[in-house]
């Protein structure tokens, strides 16, 4: 049996009929957030990573109904090609994106990692990207793009 | 050309060439608005869900889709009844393919546990996966062959017995002893090696099954456009081949089908592979209905394309002075259930090392043997990275041997500019090679400052006292760029009234950047920024035609392709800017988007935006636009050399890698950071090959490690200290000098790495991956 929910996503409230088994991940594909990918559906690989009240999540394993009455941060929710997000940014110029499937996620992750640590240092920074998976970029890129990106993000608060 | 760094650095005599811009479809992937195939939803879209074997070797007597076909829900069932017996190879290839045609869309027999039985197209996929459990099957179940030692002995099962298998190039195909390839080659006198050197080593190497693991699953979406065209949105490295192979397969003619290729979410050589194409497009031929095929990761795992594996076999003769006498190089591959590359991987474990040593006698010898296990296909590396490992590791040996530094033993025995080895024009893709000599390298230099930044003098043999050791070690590489004679690239250029220009290519960026740097190959020709082209990539209907992303050939041929296409298309620009200024195009140039005469004060130039516009619609009017194809007369290799320091907990047998250092001569690299990308993707891939990526199967050869949980992948946490270091050289046949830089870094990890192990702890690693438990065992048995 469907069950309304309502969530607030990139800062708008929506209501959505969900059934019980459905994910968030599906939810949010069918709503038109395509931004976030399925790479596993197993929640390894991190591509289907949204924010859910800030905390990065893997929304292939959460029911669509556990995010009732709570807030979601989609990549659709930060820039757009024509006004980037600085961490955006920052992963263009440091040359992080190569397929670019993973980068939605891994800029999510970056994201909440840089709203609560706004300086964090490699080690820091490794075990936040540590669940998004890249088979690209060898994540060292990817690394120095988070790092550019703090330096963005500080520099934008002064 | 070797070019001196202090020359490269002062030289910046491209504009755009060996600079960095944003990638062009940065900031939509960026921002999660580009569009891979799973982000198109046709009205009326089905999802396909496939039926697949529990056996390795079945066939199948009875097949029963009734309760499948009256699930609510369901629109068609497809058997091996309901598709066209048209044998091909899934290898996406030039065409004739030195594969061997061995495969049907669905066929009557199940070769591996995972191979396709039926496929269902249904209304939700959920529904589609409750449609699969109810297809009853009746199998006649095989004995297997599960060890490729085993799969040419006399009465061995024999895997592919269908009539119909065979091979469209004269190669080495006994599908009844199971052989799906056969190679060989002898130049010199082997006997006359052992004779006359010092140290004669004799070893065996293996590699395992590995999956390329691009985070986007295979995905395919076939429909029919209004004219009842059939075409297929894919996430391809080769959409030109699809269309083929998909026509061929279907019974279409190729002028039925449309292959688009949209943002594909990584390839590694997994996606070179028609493997879905075709049954999902069956199934829009059956439906009438856009239906969309994606894989699941399992899926990906036991049903897609792996790297060969490889039992190798090496001996190498090598005198005291360090001048190698001898190699004899014997492969083993296994092909799995399928003859996808079987051949020229194997082909290439042989050209693309064996040049690499300046060596008179050389042996090589292999087989590429069917089992019913997963199918092997294309893999970064293609070959290489497997008899890299073993001739690497043994090199490395033979210097432990003689009492040299391996740094000195490389150092003298690498190939030279100038010079050429007798294994180009011996071995090719299933045909013979192509004579050619090495026209750049900076080797030596990669080699020089290879070994001072990982501080070789100061680390090697300096193990420590703790139950740590630490130990460094280095290999040397190459690898191709584009097959001779074979590839073929085109692309086309045309001028908007704005002054921005459409490149249209039928290379496909699969996140290697090639939408990028071919931008900026046609920006540097025509004087303007990489930002002035839109790119679009690839399409059969629209673009021309291009291989494809393979075989390292996208920057060095379609690059050609597209230089060519530029400077018809500046001819053109100059033809037309004559006319306006009414002055000789000899006397007119090119540069910051407008033409002007030479010479300062030389009088009044027009944009390109006046030209274009002048063409369009005042006199004279024509479009300003040139195709270019290319194919190439040689493969320049690229080369690399590697330095791993590795740290092993002598308790543990724990093996982390501390500090890489991968120097490479790619030529001039188009675009320097994206060069570096590929140089730390493929090192990190390498990386997790020689350390814990191997498929594990059950005893009746089920995969038993298809999830991310239990085939480990790197993640950012397995970074070790990473340094790229990109020396330039001018290749001279190469566009701007570039020569290939994706594949060649996957090939260092494996023997660096064992390398280093060995000057930590003298253990010798020769079967990856190097997990703990090899490395206590083969401590124990070194303490005896």
């Amino acid at each position: 049996m469907n069950k309304t929910i309502s969530i607030e996503i990139n800062g708008k409230s929506s209501s959505f009929s969900v059934a019980p088994d459905e994910m968030l991940l599906d939810l949010l594909r069918r709503s038109g957030y395509r931004g976030a990918k399925v790479g596993c559906r197993e929640g390894f690989c991190g591509a289907c990573t949204v924010l859910l009240d800030g905390r990065p999540v893997n929304s292939c394993l959460i029911f669509a109904a556990r995010a009732d009455g709570r807030k979601i941060t989609t990549i659709e929710g930060l820039g757009d090609p024509n006004n980037l997000h600085p961490i955006q940014d920052a992963f263009l110029k440091a040359g992080a994106v190569q397929c670019g499937y993973c980068i939605p996620g891994a800029v999510l992750s970056t994201k909440a990692l840089l709203d609560r640590v706004p300086d964090p240092d490699e080690a820091v920074i490794k075990r936040a990207l540590d669940g998004n998976l890249c088979r690209c970029t060898g994540y060292k890129k990817q690394i120095e793009a988070v790092k550019l990106a703090a330096r963005k993000l500080k520099g934008k608060k002064k | 050309m070797t070019v001196s760094p202090k020359k490269t650095r002062a030289a910046s005599k491209y504009r755009v060439v060996g600079t960095s811009p944003v990638k062009v479809d940065g900031p939509a992937l960026v921002t999660g608005r580009a569009v891979f195939v799973d982000d198109v939803e046709p009205d009326g879209l089905l999802h396909a869900a496939v039926l697949r074997s529990p056996h390795a070797h079945a066939r199948i007597k009875k097949i029963d889709a009734s309760a499948a076909e009256a699930l609510p829900g369901v629109k068609a069932v497809l058997t091996h009844k309901d598709v066209p017996r048209n044998i091909f190879t899934t290898a996406g290839q030039n065409y004739p393919e030195p594969s061997p045609y061995d495969s049907f869309v669905i066929d009557r027999k199940a070769r591996f546990v995972g191979d396709v039985v039926a496929a269902v197209a249904a209304e939700t996929e959920k529904i589609a996966r409750q449609a699969v459990g109810l297809i009853k099957v009746e199998y006649e179940v095989l004995p297997p062959v599960l060890d490729p030692r085993l799969a040419q002995k006399k009465g061995a099962p024999v895997i592919h017995d269908e009539k119909e298998a065979r091979v469209v190039l004269p190669i080495d195909y006994r599908p009844k002893q199971n052989l799906a390839g056969h190679v060989d080659v002898v130049i010199g006198d082997l006997n006359k090696a052992w004779r006359t050197a010092d140290s004669v080593i004799e070893g065996e190497y293996s590699t395992p099954y590995a999956s390329h693991c691009a985070i986007e699953p295979h995905i395919t979406l076939s429909l029919l456009d209004p004219a009842g065209r059939l075409v297929i949105y894919a996430s391809t490295q080769v959409p030109f081949h699809a269309r083929r192979i998909v026509a061929n397969a279907l019974n279409l003619p190729v002028s039925r089908v449309r292959v688009i290729k949209l943002r594909t979410g990584g390839g590694f050589g997994g996606k070179q592979e028609v493997l879905i194409e075709q049954l999902c497009a069956a199934l829009t031929l059956k439906t009438g209905r856009p239906v969309q095929l994606f894989f699941t990761r399992e899926e990906v795992f036991t049903s897609s394309r792996t790297r060969h594996p490889q039992i190798i076999n090496l001996k190498t003769g090598v005198k005291k002075n360090g001048n190698v006498t001898g190699i004899d190089l014997r492969i083993l591959m296994n092909t799995g259930a399928y003859g996808a590359h079987a051949l020229t991987v194997v082909s290439n474990s042989g050209s693309k090392i064996l040049p690499l040593y300046r060596c008179d006698n050389i042996k090589f010898w292999a087989d590429s043997v069917y089992t019913n296990l997963p199918v092997g296909g294309a893999y970064r590396g293609y070959g290489a990275t497997q008899s890299s490992f073993a001739v690497g590791v043994q090199m490395d040996e033979q210097a432990h041997a003689i009492g040299m530094d391996p740094l000195k033993f490389h150092q003298r025995n690498h190939i030279r500019e100038g010079e050429t080895s007798p294994i180009f024009a011996a071995l090719g893709e299933g045909t013979e090679g192509v004579e050619q000599s090495i026209g750049s390298s900076g080797l030596a230099e990669c080699i020089k400052r290879g070994a001072k930044e990982i501080g070789w003098k100061s680390k090697r043999g300096r193990r420590g006292s703790g139950p740590v050791k630490r130990g460094v070690g280095m290999v040397i590489l190459m690898q191709g760029s584009s097959i001779p004679y074979i590839d073929m690239a085109g692309a086309t250029i045309k001028l908007n009234e704005d002054g921005s220009f459409n490149l249209m290519v039928g290379a496909t960026d699969i996140g290697t950047g090639s939408d990028t740097i071919l931008a900026q190959i046609a920006a540097e020709v025509l004087g303007v920024k990489t930002g002035d082209f839109i790119v679009y990539s690839s399409d059969t209907d629209l673009t021309p035609f291009d291989v494809g992303a393979y075989a390292s050939s996208t920057t060095y041929l379609t690059g050609m392709a597209v230089l060519t296409a530029a400077e018809k298309v500046k001819g053109q620009i100059l033809e037309v800017a004559s006319e306006m200024l009414n002055k000789p195009v000899s006397s007119l140039e090119l540069a910051g988007k407008k033409v002007s005469p030479r010479g300062k004060g030389a009088g009044k130039s027009v944009t390109l935006a006046e030209i274009a516009n002048y063409s369009l619609y005042v006199k004279n009017q024509k479009q300003i636009i040139a195709s270019a194809s290319r194919t190439s007369e040689k493969s320049p290799p690229p080369f690399a050399a590697h330095f791993a320091e590795v740290e092993v907990d002598t308790r543990t047998g724990r093996i982390k890698v501390v500090k890489y250092v991968a120097a490479v001569d790619c030529g001039q690299p188009i675009n320097t950071q994206q060069a570096e990308g590929q140089t730390e993707g493929a090192v990190v891939n390498g990386i997790g090959m020689s350390l814990f990526e191997e498929f594990r199967f059950s005893s009746t050869g089920k995969l038993l490690n298809s999830n991310f949980g239990f085939y480990k992948i790197p993640s950012a946490r397995d970074l070790p200290e990473l340094k790229t270091i990109l020396v330039v050289t001018d290749e001279p046949t190469g566009p701007f000098g570039a020569k290939s830089v994706s594949e060649i870094s996957i090939n260092g990890p494996m023997p660096a790495i064992s390398n280093a192990v060995f000057d930590a702890v003298g253990i010798r690693l020769r079967h990856a991956p190097f997990t703990p438990e090899k490395v206590l065992r083969a401590l124990r048995e070194k303490r005896g």
